[in-house]
């Protein structure tokens, strides 16, 4: 290869290059303006903007004092918000077609299994996430469901991305367990009690114990799933309804110095001062959840009186075992300012709130400069029924303008 | 007769005719919204023993002296919604012992005390069609409903046509819920559905001939078979039928059994209706639709949209809306109306599919479904725009009687749920009076 060509092709490849990364800055710098932006970081800003530089915020403010450098590309919006996070879900190891081949958050060969990883079930190209993402929610907790007594863990992943590696944010993030009637194994099987539930649950984590003062520890996925708990470093998701539930997880939480998060909680109301005491937080039912069985008691109200008792709490879409397949957060929302919320604090239920239970309130659930760049935008009050998210912005990229 | 006793007996029928006559109420200052016709801003709305007796603007409207006057001052009131798909009342049709019921009743199903009436109330509803499930080619008949208050048997609850009789539909399904692979006399396949159905129509047409043959003569009728009397009626188009129907090529099967049976027809469910919207307005058809949060939880629904309604409302075909509770929950059945709104349906059709829609499909738009002199007093008081999230049911009337009052306690309980809100309730004494004061 004589030198004129090399020097011929390096000219071109550079030139490439150039081109290249002028779209990919273009691309990766974004402004979004909105007559009204709820940043959740303090007051909304009327008429503000958020600018967006390689994946994170670069700065939020009103559109008179912050200029939007050139090349950016603008979207306009009537609302913004932070991308919304939906604080459980099962989305991704379940499927919309609900048949056994996409219905991935629940192994039925035993009631105890901690071990399982959700990222090793999760499909980030399903449907139903794509529908989330859709309606501007940009964060799931997801992971296996609440149906037996410990079911595996739970993750957190961003909803756009064509892997689970390039959406995980938290990979193991809770091991969830379910109290009461959907946590009982089938018939002349343990646990057939809601007694027999707490009894398990106390062996495995005395064993526990034991393992952690072992200089030599056992390797084997279970213990080493159970150690996690037992030193504070994943907390345990407890689905808990009737108000013996929840005291049952409280006196096992205190028991073991565990780190728990109160799931579900439809007898809420009926020790909201225990709860309360306890410190802990409550990712509460769907708002529209349905009530029968132990959550016959839930009330469209349990958002607002859990909130206002001082309890950290957010909303979840949930699970669901048929139709609809999910939920959307959105609504849930919007059901939960209908009865005791105002508008802002059912907006903190989905961004903020949702972001200090998964402890990832410096990163993501509210607009500020340095977090992830995650937006939701629409073209009205955003949880009112009419209106339409146009918009949704995962880490920079935009991830939907499909009008929803 | 003597003088005395007429004398005692006019005083005596004087005294009933009094009672029987209630004095008129009259709700002022409210939005009033009567579907059949535009919105009257500042409108009244006056009933009397269970009728409306008058519907325009407060400008024109005259009161009488003994009218009893309620302030709605920035409400809305607009006619009792209707849910043309429900299964509310905890009923139970056909059994497993075979894919085709027309004898079975869900009224013989049917607990009147059931709490889930009470929900359908506190959301606004004053009327339903009860129905079996979908997990038969035909789980048996349906149960118009008026969801009256201090019922203490269904009949109370009955609507009565001009012959005297309780009114229903039929229930029939096709696609994957009757089909049973290895399930004896199921269908293990959509074409085997269809011909199952056909055979048994076709039963029911020879026995139409035999009676009509008969002509009277005892000698000569067939046994009674309660199954044929059922189809005969459908036949005969005298009683509706309610099919679930969700893919695209399930839906143009049932318009095929239509049309070569010629029975009425509304289509339920319909999730690929916007894939075959044409060809449902052509064959002059009416359906009634869910909305739903996200597609899929079953294969039939992976591919319905919220854009059905306003899709068929271009399309120009008769649209209701349903909640198929438990499937949604009837306590929020205005939501429908505000999410086929936002995904492109008129205010004013959605408004109308939750209602007068809804009573046309139900052969009920003669005595509901709007706010029209004459009609049932079936009304509901709004705190805000039906569409809108933050509104709230605060009353609904059925008949002239309040059975839903958002600021008693203990109907409150119901509307937001909580600690024995799905006790299911005996005779509720509070409603006595009916809110007439």
């Amino acid at each position: 290869m004589n030198h004129t060509i090399i020097k011929r092709l390096s000219v071109f490849a550079s030139a490439v290059i150039v081109v290249f990364c002028a779209s990919q800055t273009f691309f990766s710098q974004i402004a979004v303006r909105g007559e009204t932006v709820f940043t959740m970081a303090g007051e909304p800003i009327t008429n503000g903007v958020v600018l967006v530089k390689d994946g994170k915020i670069e700065a939020v403010g009103p559109q008179s004092q912050l200029k939007i450098p050139a090349g950016y590309r603008i979207f306009s919006a009537k609302v913004v918000t932070p991308g919304l996070i939906d604080a459980h879900s099962v989305v991704g190891l379940n499927g919309f077609l609900n048949q056994p081949t996409d219905q991935m958050a629940l192994d039925g060969s035993g009631p105890i299994q901690p071990e399982l990883r959700a990222f090793d079930a999760y499909n980030s190209r399903e449907v139903l996430v794509q529908w989330l993402r859709e309606f501007g929610v940009t964060t799931v907790h997801t992971g296996h469901q609440p149906s037996a007594l410990v079911s595996g863990q739970t993750m957190v992943v961003k909803t756009f991305g064509n892997e689970v590696d390039d959406v995980l944010v938290v990979p193991e993030a809770m091991i969830a367990v379910t109290l009461g009637n959907s946590g009982l194994a089938g018939q002349g099987k343990s646990p057939g009690t809601r007694a027999k539930q707490i009894a398990m649950l106390r062996a495995e984590l005395i064993k526990a114990q034991e393992n952690a003062r072992k200089t030599e520890r056992p390797k084997d996925l279970r213990s080493v799933a159970w150690l996690s708990v037992i030193e504070r470093k994943v907390p345990l998701l407890i689905t808990a309804d009737r108000a013996q539930d929840i005291m049952s997880a409280l006196r096992l939480a205190k028991e073991f110095n565990l780190r728990i998060v109160l799931d579900s909680v439809s007898e809420a109301q009926l020790v909201l001062k225990e709860i309360k005491e306890s410190g802990f937080p409550v990712i509460v039912h769907p708002t529209m959840a349905r009530p029968g069985g132990d959550r016959e008691s839930l009330s469209l109200e349990d958002a607002a009186k859990i909130k206002a008792a001082g309890i950290p709490v957010a909303l979840q879409s949930g699970y669901e075992g048929y139709v609809p397949k999910t939920r959307v957060v959105l609504y849930e929302a919007g059901m939960a300012a209908q009865n005791g919320l105002s508008q802002r604090e059912a907006l903190e239920l989905i961004t903020i709130d949702a972001a200090k239970i998964l402890g990832l309130d410096g990163r993501i659930g509210s607009l500020a400069a340095g977090k992830d760049a995650d937006i939701a935008m629409f073209d009205g009050d955003p949880l009112e029924w009419t209106t339409h998210c146009t918009g949704t912005i995962v880490n920079g990229k935009v991830a939907s303008e499909v009008i929803r | 007769m003597n003088k005395s006793l007429s004398l005692l007996l006019a005083i005596v029928l004087a005294a009933a005719y009094a009672s029987a006559q209630e004095k008129p109420t009259a709700f002022v200052n409210a939005k009033v919204i009567p579907i059949s016709g535009p919105v009257i801003e500042q409108g009244v709305v006056i009933i009397q023993n269970g009728k409306i007796t008058a519907v325009g603007d407060a400008r024109t409207v005259k009161l009488s002296s003994d009218v009893v006057v309620i302030d709605a001052k920035g409400k809305v009131i607009m006619p009792g919604i209707i849910d043309s798909h429900s299964h509310i009342g905890n009923p139970a049709g056909g059994d497993g012992s075979s894919p085709i019921q027309p004898d079975v009743r869900i009224l013989d199903s049917v607990n009147p005390r059931s709490a889930s009436f009470q929900r359908a109330q506190s959301g606004g509803i004053t009327t339903a069609n009860v129905m079996p499930g979908s997990g038969h080619l035909d789980s048996g008949q349906t149960l118009y409903l008026k969801l009256r208050d201090n019922v203490e048997k269904i009949d109370d609850m009955f609507i009565l046509d001009a012959a005297g009789h309780y009114m229903g539909g039929i229930k029939f399904a096709n696609g994957t819920n009757p089909i049973r692979p290895g399930g004896g006399a199921f269908p293990g396949t959509r074409a085997k559905s269809a011909a199952l159905v056909r055979e048994e129509f076709i039963k029911a047409q020879e026995y139409r001939d035999k009676v009509a043959k008969a002509a009277g003569d005892a000698s000569k009728l067939p046994p009674r078979d309660l199954r044929m009397e059922a189809l005969v009626e459908v036949l005969n188009r005298k009683r509706t039928v309610h099919f679930h129907t969700h893919r695209h090529d399930d839906i143009l099967t049932v318009l095929r059994l239509q049309k070569e049976f010629g029975f009425k027809l509304v289509l339920h469910h319909v999730s690929d209706a916007w894939a075959v919207a044409d060809e449902i307005k052509k064959a002059n058809v009416p359906v009634s639709i869910i909305f739903l949060d996200s597609p899929g939880g079953k294969i039939e629904a992976k591919d319905i949209k919220a854009e059905n309604g306003a899709i068929l409302e271009k399309a120009g075909v008769l649209i209701g809306f349903h909640t198929d509770d438990g499937i949604t929950d009837s306590r929020w059945f205005l939501r429908s109306a505000g999410m086929a709104v936002r995904a492109g349906m008129s205010r004013e059709k959605a408004l109308y599919a939750l209602t007068l829609g809804n009573a046309k499909i139900l052969d009920i738009d003669n005595r509901t479904g709007s706010l029209e002199p004459g009609k049932d007093a079936d009304l509901v008081i709004l705190s805000g725009d039906p569409i809108s999230v933050y509104t709230h049911v605060l009353e609904t009337w059925v008949e002239g009687k309040k059975v839903f009052d958002r600021s008693d306690p203990k109907d409150r309980l119901i509307q937001t749920g909580g600690y024995g809100a799905t006790n299911d309730r005996f005779m509720d004494t509070d409603h006595d009076d009916g809110g007439q004061e």
